[in-house]
Formats: structure tokens, C-alpha cells, sequence
């Protein structure tokens, strides 16, 4: 009895289609739990089935389902492959859903070793496997070394600190019942620091930043006085991608969105056209507007004319966004230089008119660098293992919540204990760090026991 | 002469297992150094203990004798953690060290099939790497097919007072002085441990009043599933509890260079869970005072124990820091406490049956094999003895697995991971442990040591009664229903229980955690006894706890079956790692679940042995 892994099979690119795979014995039963469309669980072997792929209702993608059944496939277990929109955005968001609903993550090679393991490739190829599996652990080890670098790595490594602390003295009040040192670690204290472990669990999956710009995209607004040539520039990046440009209801009707994909990144667009000093009331409202765009952006894009002088508009958007990424645009450079340039030192600054090709793809090569999305194609592994660790990260929170249940039924420490050393396993698993005698190690350091 | 089965040493492995080998049938011959220290505890007066008592309870599930003698010697018993989950009970007796080995002998000498010699051996007798025998300190030789060492830690042992080294056992005992090299020359790697004991004391010097006591229960409890609880509740012997002081500390500050361990003077490495006082003081020195506690050793002399204290200070230091103990100012120090160096072979080198690697037919266990604690030693013991007999027999040896006794996580750890340090068990080391418990353990165990021949026919029908009752009074509750009338909403609550809208079943009105099974039988009028009820509680109460521990479980033992041939050779894989490959070839895994539990040996390696072993047809 295999467990069922998931993987993407197909390089993650923009390109047009990719690929799920899912192999082992529950495969049909979940990919069904997350398809609309007909009864994976009926359909005959070998079909390929059009449907919907949902999360909690909602609509992913559409798809093509591949069934293939035991044992006529690649690894002669039940397989399915889902077939899906490219963009890394979808089809990562389907393989987090597939971790969610019960698949496992595939280790590097483990298709192969799973197909050789079942007898389907011949002995000729048993060699290469295992350079294969040899040669990707490698690369898993850097991988997991990307992706939840710095500081997220430290945070898990000070949660499970915190976690080993707690459960070495449950340990110590179960090994050592008579010490008196410790604190007895009861349901009460372990439901305070439950709290405490939920919310950095939380943080952690907060601060998964890397992660959000490949889930959620980049937010970019566009700020500067009108005429100055924001639209332009927004239509340049826009329609390059025939994207799609829509006028947002709002009171002033002053605020242009669009969305365009970058590398495989989705890259959200505002343009603040109408924010600017005119009567009061639309100040009023364009102050806090653009107030709060700046706080939900990720970049700003500051266009100032190269043509005129610094305005008081143009200082006061430049003292706003001081603290912000952003990138300067000077447009116009066709014409006279009266603009300032002294303020703008240390600055992103493109010079351009009305972003013409070179400004374009210097301003796309910027985002690129400050987001770090270049040479998507190796980095996919990266946003892999942060999909890894956000669903390892959401069991912790699911456990936690059972741990919840069953202090209301009053169960012991000691079998909640199996839980919150469950977390701290998979806590463990996630930066790669697991060490069987750890927590005994713990033991003996953090209290004073002995005859 | 000669003899099938030969035991050297007989603390408390070399009577376990001397005693399944004899009463498997086989002619069996137990050689000591002193017979009046047969099953002597030469350091802590206590049996049992956080899984030490769970233990004592698969030992006696098996068939072993520590259970039985310990319920008929001690002087105080309790439970401990009987306020925390079933999973973590486990009883602890204060045993007598003068009853405990005077039965052990008497049991000894009872036993048919049993030979016992007072004698020093000296050397193995190994012909083309298989056992033939021992030969005796004055030369003589006596052949057996197999020889199981238990020497403990008399091998090449020193006693460390001070700047001093004496070469000498536990209370003055003669050492084996050449067993160890001899054992070297086999091939066996020989590591130095280091343990320790602390002072015994005049019980009549001791100023109570300064002391805090501490009972023993009230509830009757016996460590054997055979026994009637055989003591008299009322009479059970206090221990009593004090404190180290800021002058004790003092005093051990500044004569630190004095004692062994911090003036240099050992090589062995201590456990650290067994810590001199002056290890605590110097490494928790935060700490204003630790915990000591005063145990009676026994009814028959007036040495008490000095739980807390062990040292390796010279005397005149040791003085001075007991008499800075409050209620100690005044008292007679009668043995002093002591450090002692031991030889012992890394376990690494044995087979999960106890059968050594390097020499056939040859057993080791207990103290030899790295752990310590009675307790430990009669499991090893135990298992050797029966394994032993069994490979007579030709039959397959009794190999218990983690998720199935403690003996099965202590002697699966030894092999597997070796250590470093005198290995003690804790509950922490058990990953299945709510499956491995104080109640169950005959449960677990009793139909294996049917099967090996220990245990008898009427023990094992009154097994297969408890096993019958708690499935007939499991299907009644699930079977039967409890409707909301008004008697029934009523007795709910005034147990604080909610009333019931619908009928539910009697199983799911027992998962409520303030409905007791008693309550239950209380209303409908069920009469079992007390052990059945407590199996069927903890069985409906904790189900997802134990249903979750058991899909672990399950996880290892299908690892657990991807067996890994004999004579694989590891350095004919490519791609292994070489730390990996290192340790495969020391650990010889049986399995891929035993491999994969190797520190050092990845995922990978495990993927990459599994790939070969298919290549290659296995």
C-alpha cells in the first residue's frame, strides 16, 4: 500500500498547458473530491474527462482529467494527470489543493523508483534511477534550502524550539514524575501555548513573501500628475499582453486596473489617474485613496516629467512613497531637461519617452530584479518547496485545531502530546531538520534530573 | 563437563536468563563471582519506575521471574503518573536488597535443569568463530553449545573515589580482569562507560523532622498478572525527602578539582541522566537546591540510600557535603559514594535476538551491552535466555518489535543506533507508547511467551478469558442503546453530563469525558471485573488516539517487512552516501525499516538500497 504523490510534470513556464500528475491508490478518489464535472470514480480507464477543478466551490481552472487505472500505467498504480491552463499561478494553486485534500508531495525520481519498484522498467534502467534519485536529492537539498531561506527558516527553527521546550518538559513530568523543577505542563498551559505556537504558524505563513509573489502575484501602482504620462505607460505594459484594462467603480471613477503576466508572475496594475489636488472633497477622497493603494502595493511606479520642474504634486507623491519599493520613470526626455535630478540619487530611475521598447523592457527588467523573478524556469523548485511548506504549515494549524477538540475532552497531556509531536516533526520536515534523539538530547539539557 | 547453555554472571539479565533457558528444558549451567550476590542491586534500591515498571510488567507478561520476586520482597510500592494518562502509569517499588537476591537464589536453586557455580571466568572458549565454552580462572573448561554474557559491569571495572582507581567491582567485588581483552581479541569494539552511586547512610543518625515523607499508595498493586498483592498495605517503609543547601554547593565548588570527573581522572562516559551532584551543581547553577530523597535499602540492616548524591569526591570532602544537608548534620555515612569505569561492547555488534555478530551461539546482555538498570538488564536477559533456547530448538528467535513492548524499542535502539552512554529507557524513547502500556502488557505479550513455553496452559486460558470478556462487553456497548428518558437525563445530570435529545449507543455515551465506565455499569446493572472495565475505558475513551498511534504503527511495520538479505554488501551499491555506507556496514538493518532508522542514513540512501535490492531480485 503506497500513499499518493503529486507532482507537476510539466516545466513551469507561462506556456500554454501543464501538467499534474498523481500516482497511488487514492489518486481517482481525490482528484474527484476536487473535480466538478462527472464521477472520476465511475468513468472507464483511459478517458480523458473535461471538467472544472474547484476549491471550496469556488472555480481554479478548467481541465482535462486523464484516468488511467492500475496496473496499464507508467507506475502501475492508479494515476491521473491533470491537464491545465500554464502560468505558475494556476497551476500551483492546483497542486497546493491536491497537498490539501491528501496527496503528498513527490520526492525527486520517486515516479521512476515507483514505476521500477512495480516492475514496469526493465533492469536495464535500474542504474539511471538511481542517479536520478541520487542527482535530485542534490538539488531537493538546495531547493530546500531556496525556499524557505533566511528568515523563515529561523522562525520555524525558533517555534520548534519553543515546541521542544514544552514537549521535554511533558516528557519530564511523564519520565521524572517527582522532580519538582518543572512546571506540570497541564491542559491549561498547553491550550495558552497552543495560542501562542497557532499564531506563529500564522506569522510564518504570513511572511511566506516569496511564496505570496508567486501565489498572489505583484501589486504595482502608477502614481504621478495627470498628462504626465501614466496611461501610456500602463497601456504600453498592458496591451503588450493583451491584457485586459478595467474601469473600476468607485466614487470618483479615477482608478484603472489591469493585470499582465510578467516571467509567469501576475503582475496587478493600478493607475491613480485622478489623484490630485482639485476641490476638496475629491482631495479628501484621493488622499486616502492613494494612501491606501501605497499601503497595498507592492511597487510603485513614480512618473515625473522631465520637462517640467518639481512640482509640489510630484514631491508630495515622492514624500509619500518615500518608504516603498518604487521605480521612477522620467518620461518625456525628448524634450528639455528642467527636472531636478539631484533628489532622485540612489533611486530606480528609467528615463524614457511615453515608454517607448527600450524604456518598456528596462522598466520590465527592473521589476524583475527587485522581485528577483528572473530564470523562472530553475526557480520553479522553488515555489514548489514553498507550496510544500504552506501545506505542511496548514496541517500544523489543522492539528492544533484537533488538539482543541480534544482538550474540551479532556484527554491527557501525554496523547496530546503525540500531536504537538506531530507539529513538531513536520515542522522539522519542512526545514529539513530531524533528529531522532533530539527531544531526548532536550531532556537532559533543559532540566537538572538524575539519582 | 557440559552443557547446553551457560550463563556468565548472574545479576539480574544472567538470572532471567538462566532461568527461561531451564525451564524451556535445556541444561543450563549459571557461573558468578559470589553466590551471595546473585541478583544483587548494587545501586538503587528501587525496581520499577516510569517504563522501568512497564517493563518488570512485559517481563512477567513473557514469563520472567523480576515481577514475581519484587511482589514478594518490597517494602513500599506506588504508581506512578496515576494522575496523568493510562499510557504513562507504571509502578515502582522500593525492592529489599537482602529478600530480592535471597528469593532469586532460592528460586535459582529450585529450578530443575539448573546448575549454579561460584567461579570467575576468564575466557571463551571459540572454535571457526562459533561458541564452545568457557574457561574458568583456574584453567578449567566447560564446554557448552552456547554461552550468554552478563557479566554487567564487572569487566576491567575501576571504583573512582578522589584522585584514586582501584580495579575492583560494585561493593568490593572481584573484577573480571581479562574477559574484556580476551573478548577484544575476538574482534568485539569495547567501549569504557562511566556510572555512578551515591552514600549510604546510618538510618538512626537521620533528623526526621527536617525531612519531608513520602508514602507508599494505598491501593494494593502487583508488578506480576499472576500474583495476589502479597504485603500489608499498612506496613509499606517511608522514603523521605530533603534539599541541597547554598553551603552544599559551596562545598562542592571548591574542592571541584578533588573529585575524579572533574580532576581528570575518567575516561568512561557517565549518562546524563544519571549526574553526579556535582555535574548538577556546576551545570544547573541557577539552581539554589535539588531534590534528594532517602530510601531504605532494607528491613534487615540500617544503610539508606542517598537518592540525588552520587559523587566521586574523596571522603573527607563527601563528609563535609553530607553534613551540610539539613536533618543531616549528625549522621553516619556507612559506604561512601563511588564512580565506576566498566568495559562493555557496542551493541551495534549484535544481532535483535542478542545473538552477537562476530561469534555464533554467543549472547550478551544487560550492563555488557551498554544500558543500565535492573529493570533493562532482565529484559535483555529474558530475551537472550529464550532466544537462546530457541536457537536449540531451531526455531525462529522471539524478536519484539517497537510497536509491541518496550523490550522490543530498548533492544531495537541498542542495535540499531548503539550509544554512547549507559542506555537507560524513557518513555520518550517509545514512539508507540500509548500502545505500550502498564494494563496491557500481558495483553501484548503473554501469547508469545505461550508460544516460547513459558508460560502454562491455565495462564494462558485465564489470557484468552480477558481477551473474550472485553470483546463480549465491547460489542455490548456498542450494540446496546441508551434512550432519553426522564431516570436517564436525570443521572446525567447530576454528572454535570448533558441530557440526551436521541438514543445514542452505550460506546458513544462513554467517550463523554465525564461518563466513567463504571456509571455505565451502574445503570445497566454490567458486572466485570475491574481489569476488564479499565481495557474497555481506555480502549472506547482514547480510540482516535490509539486508532492514530496504531497507523504509525502500521507505517513501520511496512517498512518493518521489506526485509534486507544477510549478506548484502554495501559497498557494492553505487551512490550510497558514504556516511550511509559506513554505518550499514556496522548496523547490518535485517530491514528497510531498521535501516531507515540508522541516524545518518537519508531517505535517499533508503530509496537508492530498495531500487538495488529489486535489481537484484530480492
Amino acid at each position: 500500500m503506497n500513499d499518493t504523490i503529486v507532482a507537476i510534470s510539466t516545466p513551469i513556464s507561462v506556456g500554454a498547458i501543464s501538467i499534474i500528475r498523481v500516482s497511488g491508490d487514492d489518486s481517482i478518489n481525490i482528484v474527484n473530491k476536487v473535480f466538478k464535472g462527472k464521477d472520476l470514480n465511475t468513468v472507464n480507464s483511459h478517458t480523458i474527462n473535461y471538467g472544472h477543478i474547484i476549491d471550496k466551490d469556488k472555480i481554479i481552472d478548467e481541465v482535462l482529467v486523464s484516468i488511467m487505472k492500475a496496473p496499464k500505467t507508467f507506475t502501475k498504480e492508479d494515476i491521473v494527470e491533470i491537464n491545465c491552463h500554464g502560468g505558475i499561478a494556476t497551476t500551483n494553486k492546483i497542486l497546493e489543493i491536491l497537498l490539501n485534500n491528501g496527496c503528498r508531495l513527490a520526492e525527486p525520481g520517486e515516479f521512476t523508483k515507483r514505476a521500477f519498484l512495480n516492475g514496469r522498467i526493465d533492469l536495464v534502467e535500474a542504474e539511471s534511477v538511481m542517479d536520478l534519485i541520487n542527482s535530485k536529492t542534490e538539488l531537493t537539498r538546495k531547493m530546500a534550502i531556496n525556499g524557505v531561506e533566511g528568515k523563515i527558516s529561523n522562525l520555524i527553527k525558533e517555534l520548534r524550539q519553543s515546541i521542544i521546550e514544552i514537549l521535554a518538559n511533558i516528557e519530564v513530568n511523564i519520565d521524572y514524575p517527582e522532580y519538582e523543577d518543572a512546571i506540570i505542563i497541564t491542559n491549561n498551559i498547553l491550550e495558552e501555548k497552543l495560542t501562542y505556537i497557532k499564531s506563529e504558524i500564522n506569522k510564518i505563513l504570513e511572511k511566506s513573501e516569496n511564496t505570496k509573489i508567486y501565489k498572489d502575484g505583484i501589486k504595482i501602482g502608477i502614481f504621478g500628475k495627470p498628462n504626465v504620462g501614466k496611461s501610456s505607460i500602463l497601456n504600453a505594459l498592458l496591451e503588450e499582453d493583451k491584457a485586459i484594462v478595467t474601469d473600476i467603480e468607485g466614487t470618483t471613477r479615477d482608478v484603472v486596473e489591469g493585470t499582465f503576466i510578467l516571467n509567469g508572475i501576475s503582475i496587478n496594475i493600478i493607475d491613480t489617474a485622478g489623484i490630485r489636488k482639485t476641490d476638496d472633497i475629491v482631495e479628501k477622497i484621493g488622499v486616502e485613496k492613494s494612501k491606501k493603494i501605497i499601503d497595498e502595493v507592492d511597487l510603485i511606479i513614480v512618473v515625473l516629467n522631465n520637462n517640467e520642474e518639481l512640482s509640489n504634486d510630484d514631491k508630495e507623491i515622492l514624500e509619500q512613497t518615500k518608504n516603498k519599493n518604487r521605480i521612477i520613470v522620467i518620461n518625456k526626455n525628448d524634450l528639455e531637461r528642467k527636472l531636478d535630478i539631484k533628489y532622485l540619487k540612489d533611486e530606480n530611475v528609467i528615463t524614457s519617452n511615453t515608454l517607448n521598447d527600450n524604456g518598456l523592457n528596462e522598466l520590465k527588467d527592473k521589476i524583475i530584479e527587485l522581485f528577483n523573478i528572473g530564470n523562472i524556469e530553475e526557480k520553479d523548485l522553488t515555489y514548489l518547496s514553498s507550496a510544500r511548506s504552506i501545506s505542511l504549515l496548514k496541517k500544523c494549524v489543522e492539528i492544533i485545531n484537533e488538539i482543541d477538540i480534544s482538550i474540551l475532552n479532556d484527554i491527557p497531556v501525554d496523547m496530546i502530546q503525540i500531536d504537538l509531536k506531530n507539529i513538531w516533526d513536520i515542522l522539522g520536515e519542512i526545514i529539513g531538520e530531524s533528529y531522532s534523539d533530539e527531544l531526548i538530547d532536550q531532556l537532559f539539557t533543559q532540566f537538572c534530573l538524575g539519582k | 563437563m557440559n552443557y547446553e547453555i551457560i550463563v556468565v554472571g548472574a545479576g539480574h539479565a544472567g538470572c532471567e536468563a538462566a532461568l527461561a533457558s531451564a525451564r524451556k528444558g535445556h541444561k543450563t549451567l549459571l557461573v558468578t563471582g559470589n553466590i551471595n550476590n546473585v541478583a544483587s542491586m548494587p545501586c538503587n534500591p528501587s525496581i520499577g519506575g516510569s517504563a522501568k515498571g512497564i517493563v518488570v510488567r512485559e517481563i512477567d507478561a513473557l514469563g520472567g521471574q523480576m515481577g514475581k520476586t519484587a511482589d514478594k520482597t518490597h517494602i513500599q510500592i506506588k504508581m506512578l503518573n496515576s494522575s496523568k494518562g493510562p499510557a504513562v502509569r507504571s509502578l515502582r517499588a522500593q525492592g529489599d536488597k537482602v529478600t530480592y537476591p535471597k528469593e532469586m537464589l532460592k528460586e535459582l536453586q529450585n529450578q530443575e535443569n539448573l546448575d549454579v557455580l561460584e567461579a570467575i571466568v576468564e575466557d571463551l572458549i571459540v572454535e571457526n568463530n562459533k561458541i564452545g565454552g568457557i574457561v574458568l580462572e583456574d584453567g578449567t573448561k566447560i564446554t557448552s553449545n552456547i554461552v550468554i554474557l552478563t557479566t554487567g559491569t564487572y569487566l576491567k571495572s575501576d571504583i573512582l573515589v578522589g584522585d584514586t582507581r582501584t580495579r575492583k567491582g560494585p561493593n568490593d567485588e572481584k573484577p573480571s580482569l581479562y574477559l574484556s581483552d580476551n573478548l577484544k581479541k575476538l574482534g568485539f569494539d569495547i567501549i569504557r562507560l562511566k556510572t555512578g552511586t551515591p552514600p549510604r547512610l546510618d538510618r538512626h543518625t537521620i533528623d526526621y523532622t527536617k525531612t519531608r515523607r513520602e508514602d507508599g499508595d494505598s491501593t494494593p498493586w502487583t508488578f506480576s498478572f499472576d500474583n495476589e498483592p502479597l504485603y500489608d498495605i499498612e506496613k509499606q517503609e517511608p522514603c523521605y525527602l530533603i534539599y541541597t543547601n547554598e553551603n552544599t554547593h559551596n562545598i562542592i565548588m571548591e574542592n571541584l578539582n578533588k573529585s575524579s570527573m572533574y580532576g581528570g581522572y575518567v575516561e568512561g562516559v557517565g549518562p546524563r541522566y544519571c549526574p553526579s551532584i556535582e555535574d548538577k551543581v556546576v551545570r544547573f547553577s541557577d539552581k539554589d537546591r535539588h531534590q534528594l530523597f532517602l530510601e531504605p535499602e532494607s528491613l534487615y540492616y540500617d544503610d539508606i540510600y542517598l537518592q540525588g548524591f552520587s559523587t566521586s569526591m574523596p571522603y573527607d570532602v563527601q563528609e563535609k557535603m553530607v553534613h551540610s544537608l539539613e536533618g543531616l548534620e549528625n549522621v553516619k555515612i556507612l559506604k561512601y559514594a563511588y564512580a565506576i569505569e566498566y568495559d562493555a561492547i557496542n551493541p551495534l555488534q549484535m544481532n535483535a535476538s542478542l545473538e552477537s555478530k562476530i561469534i555464533e551461539n554467543l549472547y550478551t546482555a544487560g550492563q555488557i551491552n551498554g544500558t543500565s538498570g535492573y529493570e533493562e538488564a532482565a529484559a535483555q536477559g529474558l530475551i537472550a535466555g529464550i532466544n537462546a533456547a530457541l536457537k536449540l530448538e531451531e526455531k525462529e528467535p522471539l524478536i519484539l518489535k517497537r510497536n509491541e513492548a518496550y523490550i522490543g524499542v530498548l533492544i531495537d535502539d541498542l542495535v540499531t543506533k548503539g550509544t554512547m552512554e549507559p542506555y537507560r529507557l524513557l518513555t520518550s524513547r517509545a514512539e508507540f507508547r500509548l500502545l505500550l502500556r502498564h494494563d496491557n502488557a500481558d495483553l501484548r505479550l503473554r501469547r508469545y511467551g505461550y508460544e516460547v513455553g513459558l508460560i502454562d496452559n491455565e495462564r494462558y486460558t485465564k489470557l484468552v478469558d480477558k481477551e473474550n470478556k472485553i470483546n463480549k462487553l465491547t460489542i455490548f456497548l456498542q450494540e446496546n442503546k441508551v434512550t432519553p428518558t426522564k431516570q436517564i437525563n436525570e443521572y446525567l445530570e447530576n454528572l454535570n453530563s448533558a441530557k440526551l435529545k436521541d438514543g445514542i449507543t452505550l460506546y458513544d455515551l462513554l467517550k463523554r469525558p465525564e461518563i466513567k465506565i463504571t456509571n455505565i455499569c451502574e445503570l445497566f446493572d454490567i458486572d466485570y471485573s475491574n481489569e476488564i472495565l479499565e481495557q474497555v475505558e481506555i480502549n472506547i475513551k482514547y480510540e482516535g488516539y490509539i486508532k492514530k498511534t496504531i497507523r504509525e504503527a502500521e507505517k513501520m511495520l511496512n517498512l518493518e517487512n521489506k526485509k534486507i538479505p544477510e549478506n548484502l554488501d554495501y559497498s557494492e551499491i553505487p551512490n550510497l552516501a558514504s556516511e550511509a555506507r559506513e554505518k550499514l556496514i556496522k548496523v547490518k538493518p535485517t530491514s528497510i525499516g531498521q535501516a531507515a532508522r540508522i541516524s545518518g542514513v537519508n531517505p535517499s540512501d533508503i530509496s537508492i538500497i530498495m531500487v538495488y535490492l529489486k535489481k537484484k531480485g530480492c
